[in-house]
């Protein structure tokens, strides 16, 4: 028994049948995804997103937080859905053991797939980069994820932890993926697909047009900092973004006092 | 076991027309497998049209007969099988874990497809009531596998569930299910109407899906 599985104990719900060995995805500092059958749909495989017990707090304080935080993810995820925010639907709870099971979103998070489209070349690459190359199906994407973000802060919800890793990219059918074959499709294939928005444990509801800023601004220093060598191509997420609804470009104006806060703060710090 | 070949229950034409089989001899009934729930669990579902003892099996329900240890949901307010499946797999859980707001795992079931806590609200809309249910799913949930097997703890349940409900066996299926729907009452009962989500889908089936997410959505999320 040397597998990590034995340093986390999976919670209770995922001893109590054994026909699939549930499957961890990530370790966070809040807490653990897992993959494993849906409960009640056969073929089928959900997410099951687990907060154990923190030994370092009140265990009193410690569940109730805990509860409380479950619950108020799988309220933003309905409220979600229900307004047509492309999000993963939840199948069942137990706020008080800490745990929730959503749908299981196919494909992969939009990070590995935009890190696949650029390549394993070095990052001093940056400046070359803006050679022949067609970038119309990355745009595409950065595009698809401005209207994704768009049409969650017109829903009246901000998401606290904007990223390329909690945005995931489901596969279309075959019949809408880039034909042909060679490296340049295989390159199309990893940036399509529909942008859903998960991982809402900071989310909460706003309709500030601060809020709504500083939303964006995390995503643009995320973005930055996880792709390079794509920061120049930013802005087409910000220019779906101003179409998608009608406050954003006041949301965008915020945007530009918020950065030069944050710089100033970079500044002295 | 006998099964229906499928191509008699796909067909509503055919469906419709056949006579009730005699008991014991072919079943609807099917073993229903759910996921993280203890191994020893037995749960079976069977779906009737046209009940015509819906008052009988009330009143034994109300009268506590053992004998009639049964979910008896309307299948008016049922939209899918995975929508049923997760009433009965909260059910389920929720006793394993102790933790029943009702009677027993059957009566759960009932109160598991409401979307608030109000129990009696639940039995009134979900469950069987006299002179309007007229399609009834039944569940079956044992806690433990019967010593003389599996195959005749099936049989058992549906000889006595076949001597019990009058009416027609069909298989529990998505289509059969759909059948007897009534979408305005269920897109009421789980407050649909006018969910953007839903207008924004053309797709009758992928609508359909939707549908059954939010009914889960609601029941999962249930007093929140
Ligand atoms: N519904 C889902 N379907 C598929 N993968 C998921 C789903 N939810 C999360 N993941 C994967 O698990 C990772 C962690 O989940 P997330 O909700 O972001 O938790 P955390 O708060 O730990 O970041 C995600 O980056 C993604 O790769
Ligand atoms: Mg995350």
């Amino acid at each position: 028994m040397t597998e990590p599985t034995t340093e986390f104990p999976p919670p209770k719900i995922l001893t109590l049948s054994s026909t699939h060995k549930p499957i961890l995805i990530t370790q966070g500092a809040e807490g653990r995804l897992y993959k494993t059958p849906s409960p009640f749909q056969p073929n089928q495989f959900c997410a099951l997103k687990y907060r154990p017990p923190k030994p370092y707090r009140h265990p009193i304080l410690d569940a109730r937080l805990t509860k409380a935080r479950i619950s108020s993810e799988a309220k933003v995820l309905d409220r979600c859905y229900r307004e047509g925010v492309p999000v993963p639907a939840v199948l069942a709870k137990d706020a008080a053991a800490g745990w929730m099971m959503i749908e299981w979103i196919e494909g992969e998070p939009v990070r590995v797939g935009i890190n696949t489209w650029l390549g394993e070349r070095p990052e001093d690459d940056a400046a070359l980069d803006t050679t022949q190359e067609d970038e119309t199906p990355l745009i595409d994407l950065m595009k698809r994820m401005g209207v994704a973000v768009g049409a969650l802060h017109r829903t009246g919800v901000v998401h606290g932890d904007l990223t390329t890793s909690n945005m995931m990219l489901r596969p279309w059918a075959d019949d809408r993926l880039p034909n042909g074959h060679g490296d340049k499709t295989e390159k199309a294939k990893a940036v399509a697909g529909d942008v859903v928005v998960i991982d809402f444990g900071l989310a909460m509801q706003s309709q500030s047009d601060e809020d709504r800023a500083v939303d964006l601004y995390v995503l643009e220093r995320a973005f930055a900092s996880t792709h390079p060598r794509a920061e120049r191509l930013f802005h087409h997420i910000l220019d779906s973004y101003r179409e998608s609804f009608k406050k954003a470009p006041g949301v965008l104006h915020k945007l530009e006092d918020v950065r030069m806060r944050g710089r100033k703060r970079s500044m002295l710090g | 076991m006998s099964k229906r070949p499928a191509t008699e229950t796909s067909d509503p034409a055919l469906t419709s027309k056949r006579p009730k089989p005699p008991s014991g001899v072919t079943m609807s009934l099917e073993r229903i497998r759910l996921e993280h729930i203890p191994e020893s669990y037995r749960v079976y579902g069977a779906l009737f049209r046209d009940v015509s003892n819906a008052s009988f099996l009330q009143a034994q329900l109300i009268s506590r007969n053992p004998e009639f240890e049964y979910a008896f949901v309307d299948a008016s307010t049922v939209l899918s099988r995975a929508h049923l499946l997760a009433a009965v797999w909260n059910a389920v859980y929720t006793s394993v874990e102790g933790n029943l707001r009702t009677p027993n795992v059957h009566s759960e079931v009932v109160a598991s497809l409401n979307i608030n806590n109000n129990i009696a609200d639940g039995y009134r809309r979900w469950g069987i009531t006299p002179d309007k249910t007229k399609d009834l799913v039944v569940v079956k949930i044992l806690s433990s596998p019967d010593t003389l097997g599996d195959a005749q703890q099936e049989k058992d349940v549906w000889t006595r569930l076949t001597a019990q409900v009058k009416g027609r066996p069909v298989q529990l299926t998505d289509q059969e299910i759909a059948q007897v729907t009534d979408w305005q009452k269920v897109r009421k009962y789980y407050k649909m109407n006018g969910a953007p989500v839903l207008d924004q889908t053309k797709d009758e089936a992928e609508k359909r899906k939707k549908m059954e997410s939010l009914a889960i959505m609601g029941m999962a999320l249930r007093g929140l």
